[in-house]
């Protein structure tokens, strides 16, 4: 891209800037705007052969958020990638019609109304991150106090009653939120921080394991904060019956160790230590064992004669939709129960748009994360690097985690599907994310092509 | 670092892949195999989410939906439910279906393919078709005679147009109504246990899945095998027969409820019902033309379907002679359904020549466009025309003159065999009413209906008269509805 560009600029300026796209990113906004107000009135005409009569509401609502965001963006980061905001818009305006299309098989329980509200508590703070955040760099200063609120918010939910099994809210009035989705952010934050400050000292010194170079061992100062992390993720785990957040930091880290050092031996150590940690957990902490056994085994509740259990009904769901899905507001993943608006929302995508409609959802979320390696290949500072892929990589080990859980690939974790699920938590922090995604993207957009490059 | 951050990115990308292979594997390799899961749920709600299509007598619907708002939408209801139980089954959201429900399932769902306007139209628009009617060739006449005759009696009533198969009743009484099979609440569970619970078996269809002893209406069968295989060539000739008749190779002597059976003519033996005649004339015809006979009037026959499979009715097929003597007159393990004994009375009416029994009429799509249509198809040719017209005047004479007298109906040509079967521990039992019959009205070419009644509680008086006293009065109802309404 450079080098096209630099063919077009006098060779009298020394650097050239990226084309802003703004006007690319307005157009796609509308077609995602469109694209949910579609599948909302789809809902209501398969359902009660009417549109719904909120859909005017709901295209004003989602409309309206799109351009408020569209115009922050424009305003305050005009280089940004301009595929940031409208994946983050149709993916949240798809959660929203699936959430109202189970709301319509459970009237006494509307969840959508909720999510609206919090998706717009969500682009507010995408907004106020956009307007207020001038440089990412900044967040390197608070790294400590990152990590210290990260671990003050993932302890606390452990004073409060567990909700079906894990000890992941804080309740207070008719009001709950869960604190450990926050924590993913201060979480890569101070892991991007950390090793971009120690990255030297974690891939050149250190006591050498066998005859292996690659299995090298930092020395203890530096590992320390690694292996607390470590224990901490495992700690989260056994306490709160948490094992998505755990995996998620666990699989975080990794990964940012791995790229801030290039070290196969961290991937191979780290491999080892989420194996042993996970097995431990998986035949000590029967919440988690009974998980585990689920997966191993979706169908063993139908044979004892207690019926399909969750998994089985997702899996159902998945298979009712076959390629091209029963449509929107036809299938009846209602079947799956209490989690169907919340960790199952994949399995109504599942079966009502099918597989095409599912490999549809799993490339965008696919493209979010590739624009966010994106912003990080071009950005030049370490950190904003890291942070970069620590925040595009929560985005993959998200989906990974929970897409595969409820198809039946890996063992089934209660983690939120990014913008689809039920869940303010969830929402507000994913917008939070693009939010820095869209401002990381903007530095490395924005900031001079050196034209030695060219 | 930008080298690990392409890695990083391929890791990333592996793990799409792997979701990708992952949802194909579930949506597309395995989907059949969980779509047809006995515990997924959505075939049941599929199932019931439109109104079934209906079972027509007369032309008329006997069965109609309920809309009940809930996930198993649509329940059934019956019109005359007793009345048309063994016919049409249930059609239960708990415990599945039976006869015509079950038999044209595929037609009443909805489900089958030949409902769609074009092939493979349904596969493409994945719609669900209208359930279809199935018109039946019950007579809502005849049924309803033949119900109204069993009252509150223990047994059935088949009832058969001899020259097509048709079935125009088929009634099984004590009967229950399917409604309430209908739905999913308690109420469901708690019928299901009180109707299997219940002595009387109401779901019990006895015109169709009972087998009695049929007692002295299988000599219309013997003496059809003695005079096909040529051991009898004149009727009116004296057999030599004794009384009482003393089984072969055993001391078991037969006697008989009637005066006259020494050495008495075929004709007067089928008459008055001799027990002594037709035992000898079994022994005497041999195992093998008794046996062929037999099944070529439907025995042993256990692949009937109606469209609903038919209980298969008994001759055995190696026998001592004592034993061949008694299954001659109906006795030992030989068993019949009423529907089959409906199949033996139809065969004589109809020049020997037995017609596969039929309850669909037709089929048709909810419109009114034919599916599928049953024609009239012979089974096996059961006799000799020449023994057929023999037996169809000895019938005739065992109601003009003989032990079905109160069968006759006045002006109309009526043929007719009482029985009376013993059964239960040394005969202990209540004695089974047996009567079949046919009738030909005056204007008619041919006999237009053939019938079989069985009362499993007859009053109580032994002998053949109980055949004629209880089960014929029934089956001269039946024949006079169907002459009235043919």
């Amino acid at each position: 891209m450079a080098g096209t560009s630099a063919g077009t600029a006098p060779p009298a300026v020394p650097a050239v800037r990226v084309p802003r796209r703004r006007g690319t990113e307005l157009t796609l906004l509308v077609v995602a705007v469109l694209l949910s107000v579609y599948g909302y009135c789809a809902v209501g005409l398969a359902k009660n052969d009417t549109v719904p009569p909120g859909a005017a509401g709901y295209g004003a609502g989602l409309g309206v958020l799109a351009l408020v965001a569209h115009l922050a963006v424009r305003l305050r980061a005009p280089y940004a990638d301009p595929l940031l905001l409208p994946i983050a818009v149709l993916l949240n305006g798809l959660g929203l019609v699936l959430i109202y299309r189970l709301d319509l098989e459970t009237p006494r329980d509307e969840a959508a109304p909720a999510q609206l509200i919090w998706s717009t508590v969500g682009v507010g703070l995408f907004i106020a991150v956009v307007l207020f955040l001038r440089d990412h760099r900044v967040l390197q200063r608070y790294a400590y106090l990152s990590v210290v609120t990260a671990l003050v918010l993932m302890i606390v939910p452990i004073f409060f009653p567990a909700v079906n099994g894990a000890r992941i809210w804080i309740r207070f009035g008719g009001f709950s939120i869960q604190p450990g989705e926050f924590a993913k952010i201060l979480l890569a934050v101070f892991f991007a921080s950390y090793l971009a400050a120690n990255r030297n000292a974690l891939a050149y010194t250190g006591r050498t394991l066998w005859r292996f170079r690659r299995l090298q061992l930092p020395t203890g100062r530096v590992l320390g904060p690694i292996v607390a992390i470590w224990l901490l993720s495992v700690g989260v785990l056994v306490l709160e019956r948490d094992l998505g957040t755990s995996l998620l930091f666990f699989g975080l880290f990794v990964i940012l160790l791995y790229v801030a050092t290039g070290r196969i031996g961290w991937i191979a150590v780290g491999l080892l230590l989420a194996a042993l940690g996970a097995f431990a957990v998986g035949s000590l902490e029967p919440h988690v064992h009974s998980r585990v056994e689920d997966w191993l085994h979706p169908f063993a509740s139908i044979e004892a004669g207690r019926g399909p259990n969750q998994l089985a009904q997702s899996l159902f769901a998945f298979a009712a939709g076959g390629m091209l899905g029963t449509g929107l507001g036809l299938g009846h993943s209602i079947l799956i129960g209490f989690a169907a608006k919340s960790d199952f929302i994949l399995a109504t995508a599942g079966e009502e748009l099918g597989l095409s409609g599912l490999c549809a959802i799993f490339l965008l979320y696919a493209l979010l994360v590739e624009r966010g390696f994106r912003a990080g290949l071009a950005l030049r500072d370490a950190f904003g690097r890291l942070l970069a892929i620590g925040l595009a990589s929560i985005l993959a080990l998200q989906v990974f985690v929970i897409a595969g859980g409820v198809m039946g690939l890996i063992p089934l974790t209660g983690m939120a599907m990014p913008f689809l699920a039920q869940g303010g938590s969830s929402v507000v922090t994913n917008w939070i994310i693009v939010a820095l995604l869209i401002r990381v993207s903007d530095s490395a957009r924005g900031q001079p092509v050196p034209v030695e490059a060219a | 670092m930008t080298r690990y951050i392409r890695h990083a990115a391929a890791f990333c990308a592996l793990l799409l892949i792997a979701l990708l292979v992952n949802a194909t594997r579930v949506q597309v390799f395995q989907a059949d195999a969980l779509d047809a899961d006995e515990a997924n749920r959505r075939n049941a709600i599929v199932r019931f989410e439109q109104p079934r299509g209906d079972i027509l007598v007369d032309g008329r619907p006997v069965t109609g939906s309920r809309d009940t708002g809930e996930q198993l939408r649509y329940e059934r209801t019956y019109k005359n439910g007793p009345l048309y139980a063994p016919v049409t089954g249930y059609a239960s959201q708990v415990y599945g279906t039976t006869f015509l429900e079950h038999a044209e399932d595929d037609i009443l769902s909805g489900t089958d393919p030949m409902l769609a306007p074009l092939p493979l139209w349904n596969d493409i628009t994945r719609a669900q078709n209208p359930g279809g009617k199935v018109e039946t060739t019950i007579k809502a006449a005849v049924q309803q005679a033949a119900y109204a005759g069993l009252g509150g009696k223990r047994g059935a009533v088949a009832a058969l147009e001899p020259s097509t198969g048709k079935i125009l009743a088929l009634v099984s009484t004590p009967s229950y109504d399917p409604e309430r099979l209908s739905g999913t609440d308690r109420a469901v569970a708690d019928t299901w246990a009180e109707l299997n619970g219940g002595a009387t078996k109401p779901m019990l269809n006895r015109a169709i899945r009972q087998t009695y002893p049929p007692g002295s209406t299988f000599k219309v069968v013997t003496a059809a095998a003695a005079l096909d295989s040529g051991e009898v060539t004149d009727p009116d000739a004296p057999t030599k027969s004794p009384n009482p008749y003393t089984l072969p190779g055993t001391s078991t002597q037969l006697t008989n409820e009637v005066d006259g059976c020494t050495n008495a003519s075929l004709r007067y033996a089928f008459r008055w019902s001799c027990n002594t005649v037709f035992a000898k004339l079994g022994v005497d015809t041999g195992l093998a033309p008794m046996v062929g006979t037999a099944r070529n009037f439907g025995f042993n026959d256990s692949g009937l379907r109606i469209p609903s499979s038919v209980a298969a009715s008994n001759f055995d097929t190696s026998m001592d002679r004592a034993q061949l003597g008694l299954s001659a007159i109906g006795q030992y393990d030989t068993r019949a359904t009423p529907l089959q004994m409906a199949m033996v009375s139809a065969a004589v009416a109809n020049g020997g020549s037995v017609k596969a029994p039929h309850l669909v009429d037709r089929t048709t799509t909810e419109d009114g466009d034919v599916v599928d249509a049953t024609g009239a198809k012979t089974l096996r040719q059961a006799m000799n025309p020449g023994t057929a017209a023999q037996l169809r005047e000895m019938m005739t004479q065992v109601v003009d003159e003989g032990t079905g007298t109160n069968a006759a109906i006045p002006g109309v040509t009526v043929g007719g065999k009482t029985g009376t079967a013993q059964h239960g521990i040394d005969n202990s039992g209540t004695p089974y009413a047996w009567f079949i019959s046919w009738a030909q009205a005056p204007d008619d070419p041919e006999p237009s209906v053939a019938v079989a009644v069985v009362v499993e509680d007859a009053a109580a008086d032994r002998g053949d008269i109980s055949g004629g006293g209880s089960a014929a009065p029934i089956a001269k109802a039946v024949m006079e509805a169907a002459i009235g309404a043919h």
